[in-house]
């Protein structure tokens, strides 16, 4: 508890810093609006004002400042819009309503999941085949690598036409891209787990005849879960962000990604930020999930203290 | 009970190659160890005492003379059971308790789960760890783990324990304490003991028969039988047979230009 202060004021210190930004962000059509309504402003006229320096304005303006937080479609929503906005289409909708984001969230948590899962499966099964297999090691390792190089938003479209073109839509593209992009921590995590014992661990092994099953289950599996949970928690992120990115492309007009996509053609920036913000809230809760995982699993393996 | 040794060499060699051409690690080292010895092997770092260890667990392959273990080659000794190792880290597993991790070479050998049980608690007494069983290793001291790793080296009852510098990372009043412990557990099991040791009191308060080694090539430049009686307290440090082994000892490593 004693790490509530410090932890506040940051926050208090970021939106504080946001509603100052808010200000020359939306000088510009705030001063447009106040002087279409009558108020005396300066300089006068638009055409003038656009060449100006926005802090400029906003210190020959203090009168308008109020109206830069409160504009329907501003350039920088203020901290207490997205706030409210958020309230509304999650409380105040109803979760079947085409405007509430649990409904949006739930669309897109849900391919996170399954591509989550798809992932980190495949993940675990491709480390321990390059755990055990020299080949692979030299084969797979390369290709996994290479494929994080690509650009997710160069391939996710080429993914969803490709699956499209054989009948398969929906969620499943989108598992799948969030797969590909969450499989990489868990491969590269599970081989330095199933890797982490020492030589005289494996010596130890060899002096009671071990045989490389009882190895694997005995020594290099348990060994390897500290590794996993590290790799699970980037890996959940990674789906999520997969999921939204599946959800771009195709014009979705479900998921989060697709309250981005139309918050951005119809400049709905409160839209934008509010759904960016369901989306980090999702994040957040994910990984804390994962991180409440591993610390009961650690404690009931008696690694944790 | 035959005469033949229970660990013997002949003419072992053992050459590593590497990028910078071989490397003698093993060379002509002939040597029995009979049944119930305690052997301790001195000498610096690179005589080989910790490979011709090795050796005879077969974790490294000689590549001359001949090696037996009970009569048998050192795989065969292996599969049979005939040694327990330990190593210099306790290598005890944190995610099972202390009980556990003696357990687990009695899993990896398929015992029975009430003879398991059985065993755990005959050696945690055996180490004086009686009441330890359900620990984890991080609630235990180094000592006391390093205790619990003989443990688990004796629980399958292999007549010959290797010991790789078992107590090298422990302060010297912990190192007196398990010295004194591993002598009466000698005592009490009749095991032929192989240990490998910096240390000239270690090795002289220990051993029936001290093994002095000098390294490139590794190679063997004394044998010492101890005229020590069996039963040893601390104190014997002090008296004059111990002071001439330990300087013969040191005469031994000198002789080698250990660190020329």
């Amino acid at each position: 508890m004693r790490m509530l202060g410090p932890v506040l004021i940051v926050v208090a210190a970021i939106v504080a810093l946001w509603y100052v930004a808010c200000v020359p962000m939306n000088i510009h059509t705030a001063l447009t609006d106040a002087e279409r309504a009558g108020v005396a402003v300066s300089p006068e006229g638009a055409a003038v004002r656009r060449d100006m320096g926005a802090v400029r304005l906003a210190l020959g303006n203090t009168h308008v400042w109020g109206d830069t937080f409160a504009q329907d479609k501003p350039r920088l929503p203020a901290p207490h819009q997205v706030a409210v906005e958020l309230w509304e289409t999650t409380v105040e909708k109803k979760i079947t309503s085409k405007r509430s984001l649990i409904f949006h969230g739930w669309i897109t948590l849900s391919a996170t999941l399954v591509g989550f899962v798809i992932g980190s499966v495949a993940g675990v099964m491709l480390a321990v085949g390059i755990v055990h297999s020299r080949a692979m090691d030299m084969s797979v390792m390369p290709w996994a690598i290479a494929s994080q190089t690509i650009p997710i938003l160069a391939i996710a479209p080429m993914i969803i036409v490709v699956l499209n073109s054989i009948g398969v839509q929906g969620l499943l593209p989108k598992a799948i891209i969030s797969a590909y992009l969450s499989f990489f921590p868990v491969v590269v995590g599970m081989v330095k787990g199933l890797r982490s014992p020492s030589a005289m661990q494996l010596d130890q092994m060899r002096t009671w005849s071990a045989s490389s099953n009882q190895t694997f289950w005995k020594l290099r599996m348990p060994a390897s879960v500290p590794y996993l949970f590290a790799s699970l928690k980037i890996g959940i992120a990674a789906s999520l962000v997969g999921a939204i990115v599946g959800e771009l492309p195709t014009g979705a007009v479900r998921g989060l990604g697709a309250r981005l996509l139309t918050g951005s053609y119809y400049g709905q920036t409160i839209q934008i930020w509010s759904a960016l913000f369901a989306t980090a809230i999702l994040a957040a809760a994910l990984v804390a999930i994962v991180a409440g995982l591993e610390r009961v699993t650690l404690k009931r393996m008696g690694v944790g203290r | 009970m035959t005469a033949t040794p229970v660990i013997q060499a002949k003419g072992l060699d053992l050459t590593f190659q590497t990028n910078d051409g071989p490397v003698h690690a093993l060379k002509g080292v002939d040597l029995d160890i009979d049944k119930g010895d305690f052997v301790s092997f001195i000498g610096p770092s690179g005589c080989g005492k910790t490979t011709f260890l090795r050796c005879i667990a077969a974790l490294e392959q000689p590549t001359g003379g001949t090696l037996t273990v009970n009569g048998m080659t050192p795989e065969d000794a292996r599969l049979a059971r005939a040694y327990g190792y330990v190593f210099q880290a306790a290598g005890l597993y944190p995610w099972r308790t202390i009980a556990g991790n003696i357990k687990l070479p009695l899993e990896i050998m398929g015992f029975s789960k009430a003879e398991q049980a059985q065993r755990v608690e005959k050696v945690l007494e055996l180490v004086d760890l009686a009441g330890f069983g359900g620990k984890f290793p991080w609630q235990l001291s180094g000592g006391m783990q390093q205790r619990a790793s003989i443990a688990r080296a004796l629980s399958f009852d292999a007549d010959i324990l290797l010991m790789d510098e078992p107590f090298g990372a422990l302060d010297e009043i912990v190192r007196d304490h398990l010295n004194e412990e591993l002598l009466k557990l000698w005592a009490r099991t009749g095991k032929t003991i192989g240990f490998v040791t910096h240390s000239i009191p270690e090795a002289v308060y220990l051993s029936t028969k001290i093994v002095v080694m000098s390294p490139r090539p590794g190679r063997i430049t004394d044998v010492i039988d101890s005229p020590l009686p069996k039963d040893r307290p601390l104190d014997i440090r002090d008296t004059p047979e111990f002071l001439e082994i330990a300087h013969r000892v040191r005469e031994g490593l000198r002789a080698g230009h250990a660190y020329d």
